[in-house]
């Protein structure tokens, strides 16, 4: 199963990347994990340094935007 | 360049709605479709170019510039300018304060990034534009670079670094300057769609706040007294600059929702340095950036850099009014 990893620290533009990620994953209709990580230090140990940030299977994606459901769906 | 708004913001309310030109209602009415129209162009414009801007100059190849080269004083400069073009959030300024630190950048030139980045923006640079012109904003750029660089030196010279949590400072004696960063290889053509995306999100996140604002605007407009506020906060009061400035620490509000009110209480009297001191002083320094603050320095960290910043844009307010 694959898992995707939001980073961010818990503002609006985070939630906005997590309610993508899960419309992309719905649509898709796929298994996967989604992990929210908003807790700095941990934030800091993937080499981030504007958030939200997305991760798939621990690849870095998109960091300091928000990627659209599409873009996300491409990357599933 | 704005005409055609203008022209079609006449047709719409003396024309198509039929309220009279020399009404207060159609004053205020026109004031605010014309506004609302000009301010929105304009930000979808700035943040298009900062969009690229920034595609080209991503932060992490900005702090790798600045750990690397050694700038001989121009660090603070570079630090400050690298803010203003740098967009701001506030959920991201931790992240980049720690990012910066493990970078090896010394704590003040990260304070010169971290003051200048949320005042100089492209949110309040499109608004600044669409409300006072050409000649007022650049001034206000300036000076919202020259605040960090003073305001990063002085921070740098009082030897902050104890103040900062114990694991940042373990994060910044690991500091190492080369952390990988790979460089998008795409073309301009390829980087086009998600910028515009980017830009159109902006521009429609803060649209309600700028209709909120220009709607306060306009309502003022057509029915303060010209000269109302100036028998309050007149230049002459030595005391309006720093009491605005404090008062308007714990408004936490964004540069779309308060400059637009700030403009009507400009045209109605108010100073533009003291105005623009509220208006630093409100979207600069938050409660709740200091709240995320907390997770990296000292409660009295954060009221040494809090205090200095309000003593520099008081400053700059009295500058401000002393100029323009």
């Amino acid at each position: 199963m694959k898992t995707i990893k939001v980073l961010g620290t818990g503002c609006p533009k985070c939630k906005t990347t997590v309610n993508h990620a899960e419309k992309a994953v719905a649509e898709k209709g796929v298994e996967v994990q989604i992990i929210k990580i908003e807790d700095i230090q941990e934030i800091m140990e993937y080499n981030v340094m504007s958030t939200p940030a997305l991760l798939i299977d621990d690849e870095m994606k998109v960091k300091g935007r928000v990627p659209t459901v599409e873009e996300i769906k491409g990357w599933l | 360049m704005f005409e055609w708004i203008q022209f079609f913001a006449d047709w719409l309310i003396y024309d198509i709605f039929g309220v009279a030109a020399d009404t207060q209602l159609g004053e205020a009415l026109n004031f605010f479709v014309y506004d609302t129209i000009k301010i929105l162009f304009l930000l979808f414009l700035i943040t298009f170019i900062m969009g690229i801007v920034n595609s080209y100059f991503p932060v992490d190849k900005l702090r790798n510039f600045l750990s690397r080269n050694k700038l001989y004083g121009l660090e603070y400069l570079a630090a400050s300018v690298f803010g203003a073009i740098t967009p701001f959030c506030s959920c991201s300024s931790v992240p980049l304060f720690i990012g910066f630190v493990r970078g090896g950048i010394p704590l003040g030139v990260t304070f010169a990034f971290l003051i200048t980045s949320p005042l100089v923006n492209e949110i309040a640079i499109a608004i600044f534009l669409g409300m006072f012109g050409l000649k007022t904003t650049l001034i206000y750029v300036v000076s919202g670079i020259l605040l960090g660089v003073l305001g990063g030196f002085v921070l740098s010279k009082l030897n902050l670094e104890p103040l900062l949590s114990d694991w940042v400072q373990k994060a910044m004696a690991n500091s190492e300057s080369d952390e990988d960063y790979d460089e998008s290889k795409q073309t301009f053509w390829e980087r086009l769609p998600a910028i515009r995306n980017e830009a159109w999100e902006i521009v429609r996140s803060v649209t309600l706040y700028v209709i909120i604002g220009i709607g306060i605007g306009a309502a003022m407009h057509g029915y303060v007294p010209e000269g109302f506020f100036e028998e309050y906060i007149s230049a002459e009061n030595p005391l309006a600059v720093p009491l605005a400035t404090v008062l308007a620490v714990p408004l936490y509000a964004n540069a779309a929702g308060i400059l637009p009110v700030i403009q009507v209480l400009v045209a109605k009297g108010v100073p533009l340095g003291t105005a623009i001191a509220f208006m630093m002083a409100t979207i600069g320094l938050s409660i709740p950036e200091a709240m995320l603050m907390k997770k990296v320095m000292t409660v009295k960290l954060i009221v040494i850099y809090f205090s200095v910043e309000v003593i520099f844009i008081i400053f700059s307010g009295y500058l401000f009014n002393w100029i323009l």
